[in-house]
């Protein structure tokens, strides 16, 4: 451990979004994967200006293209240009893979919050219900929802956020336990502040950190599992594009080259590296002694 | 000990009540009647009635869930309303396909991470540590599904060394075509299985015990195997229950590409077809397979561990 993290004092909100800036940028191989994250987000944010065709525009006439100057990934059985789906696929990848765990952050955070400040019942209750939440690997739990609600990208933001919720629950509960047992608690309650007020401003700010960490990781297995759920024919419908249902679509094609199906296994790959490595490199800063982990 | 490993079976059963009330309640939340559903729009009430009498629907709510329960724990899943043949034949014949790919995968995905976590944790800062962090980056980036697609098209489509689909018959046969699916879940677990090793290890090397070992002359393989490995272990056990049931997770995506039969191929043709018993009865194989590994693993503790026994 650095003598600096030593000696770093317990740091407000924003001090840490700040610090975890500064520090990313410091380092080579984070800043590298900022840089791709970046380019991603860039992506799917002017896809409309970036693709060359239009993602679901079918031509009978261009049916399943090698990779050409016009075509740089081909095109697939629909005539479809697989650059542009891919493109377009960054858009649905990173909508699903920041809503969900977003949303399963805030609903996890409240119930994890609720169950560490009050303890007592309230506490074995919703504890109990995370046990067993927490008991199913992401994957078929999503699978499991998916099978029961439907396809379709919102059943699939649902799918997630039930999925992660728990995850995010457990997180503020061990660290709303240890900050509602703190000196500056006790005070606040005596001094008559309400409740909400004490869990809005003077816990959450404490747990921030810690709940910013598992939404990076998160982000990364949402979008793995979207993929996922799409390839399965249970999340993104075609003609939607996304990375999943092009190698779902390229798989299926008997006569397609299997440049679709390479290309877009690559986005996933990168896209979730990404955030894997900055999630990483998140966590090594705000908790410096889980760095060799 | 006995009274631990007891108390913690007793501690799966309100978890596997509320698995299947979970079960009960989304399947209920499905749109649509299910008796529409199956005779399609067409129908006429008097028909509708009776194939809503047949599916046990018209009993109040309370009488239906505990058919249910009642069911689930019979292991009667009723009939497939695709070709009438019963659930509970079919999960029976598809659930050691997946067992199959569960255990091969796991004893390969093991057998290759151990060592590496080994090489990674003796070798620390040094080319292999950062080779073998490489490859388990990998390992946590890259999809399965993708992984076993690219299998398929090189090894089965191109290179025409392994089979395209299907489950195989007699103990050579099946060995030959859960290889290729097994490599597929197995890259991922040894990704996650190396790393646990080599922090576990690392942890363990630095013990005094170990110093002691060494200073006493012990030769550096004997001194890692049998004093550091042994007790590093522990936490790689833990880690190996957890990778179990990310495998079966992921056995669903790798049965669909390799046409395997199996518990997930089964359950995902049972979506594509709206079959509704097939879904239920895929969903409480898994909850009940996912329940067991983690009570294995709570009693599996227990023995390794002694103290996690006396603690209690």
């Amino acid at each position: 451990m650095t003598p600096a993290a030593e000696a770093a004092p317990v740091p407000s909100e924003r001090g840490v979004l700040v610090q975890i800036a500064i520090s990313l940028t410091r380092d080579r191989v984070s800043l590298f994967f900022l840089l791709v994250l970046i380019a991603i987000v860039l992506v799917a944010i002017f896809a409309d200006q970036i693709a060359p065709y239009d993602p679901i525009a079918q031509s009978l006439l261009s049916i399943n293209l090698p990779p050409s100057a016009e075509h740089w990934l081909g095109t697939d059985q629909f005539g479809r240009d697989v650059l542009s789906r891919i493109i377009y696929g960054a858009r649905t990848s990173l909508l699903l893979g920041v809503t969900a765990p977003a949303l399963a952050a805030v609903i996890g955070t409240a119930f994890g919050v609720i169950a560490g400040y009050f303890g007592g019942w309230i506490d074995r209750i919703i504890g109990r219900f995370l046990d067993i939440f927490l008991a199913f690997p992401a994957l078929l739990l999503g699978i499991l929802i998916a099978a029961a609600l439907g396809a379709g990208f919102w059943n699939m933001v649902v799918v997630l956020t039930v999925a992660f919720a728990p995850r995010f629950a457990r997180i503020a509960r061990a660290s709303t336990m240890s900050v509602r047992s703190e000196a500056f608690i006790e005070a606040a309650i005596a001094s008559g502040l309400r409740t909400p007020s004490i869990m809005l401003h003077h816990i959450l700010p404490n747990i921030a950190g810690s709940i910013v960490v598992v939404l990076t990781l998160w982000i990364a297995t949402a979008v793995r599992l979207e993929a996922t759920l799409s390839f399965l024919g249970l999340g993104t419908q075609p003609p939607k594009a996304s990375w999943g249902n092009i190698i779902r679509d390229g798989l299926g094609n008997l006569f397609g080259s299997p440049w679709p199906i390479v290309a877009a296994g690559l986005a996933i790959t990168l896209t979730v590296l990404a955030f894997n490595m900055l999630g990483d490199a998140v966590r090594d800063i705000l908790d410096p002694e889980a760095r060799d982990e | 000990m006995w009274r631990l490993v007891a108390s913690r079976v007793l501690d799966a059963i309100p978890t596997m009540l509320l698995v299947l009330t979970l079960v009960f309640v989304a399947m209920r939340l499905l749109p649509g009647d299910p008796a529409v559903t199956l005779l399609g729009d067409h129908a006429t009430p008097a028909q509708i009635e009776a194939m809503r009498a047949r599916l046990g629907l018209d009993v109040p709510l309370w009488q239906q869930y505990l058919r249910f329960l009642w069911n689930a724990l019979t292991f009667d899943f009723g009939k497939s309303f695709v070709n009438s043949q019963s659930v509970a034949a079919m999960v029976a014949l598809n659930l050691p396909y997946t067992i199959e790919l569960t255990i091969v995968s796991t004893l390969i995905g093991t057998i290759a991470a151990i060592p590496l976590g080994v090489l990674a944790a003796t070798h620390r800062g040094k080319t292999a540590d950062y080779a073998t962090r490489l490859f388990s980056l990998a390992g946590f980036a890259i999809p399965d599904f993708y992984l076993g697609a690219l299998l398929l098209i090189t090894f089965s489509l191109n290179l025409g060394w392994f089979p395209i689909n299907g489950g195989g018959a007699g103990f050579v046969d099946r060995m030959y075509h859960v290889f290729l699916p097994a490599i597929a879940l197995a890259f991922i677990k040894a990704a996650f299985v190396s790393r646990l090793t080599r922090s576990s290890l690392l942890e363990v090397l630095n013990k005094d015990f170990v110093r002691t070992a060494r200073a006493k002359g012990g030769r550096e393989p004997r001194v890692i195997y049998r004093h550091g490995l042994r007790n590093a272990l522990l936490p790689v056990v833990t880690g190996l229950g957890l990778s179990i049931l990310s495998t079966l997770s992921g056995s669903v995506a790798i049965e669909f590409i390799f046409g395997r039969p199996g518990v997930g191929s089964m359950l995902i043709t049972g979506i594509e077809t709206r079959d509704y018993p097939v879904i239920q009865a895929g969903i409480i194989v898994f909850a009940m397979f996912v329940v067991i590994v983690n009570l294995a693993m709570d009693i599996l503790y227990v023995f390794i561990d002694p103290r996690v026994g006396a603690a209690r």
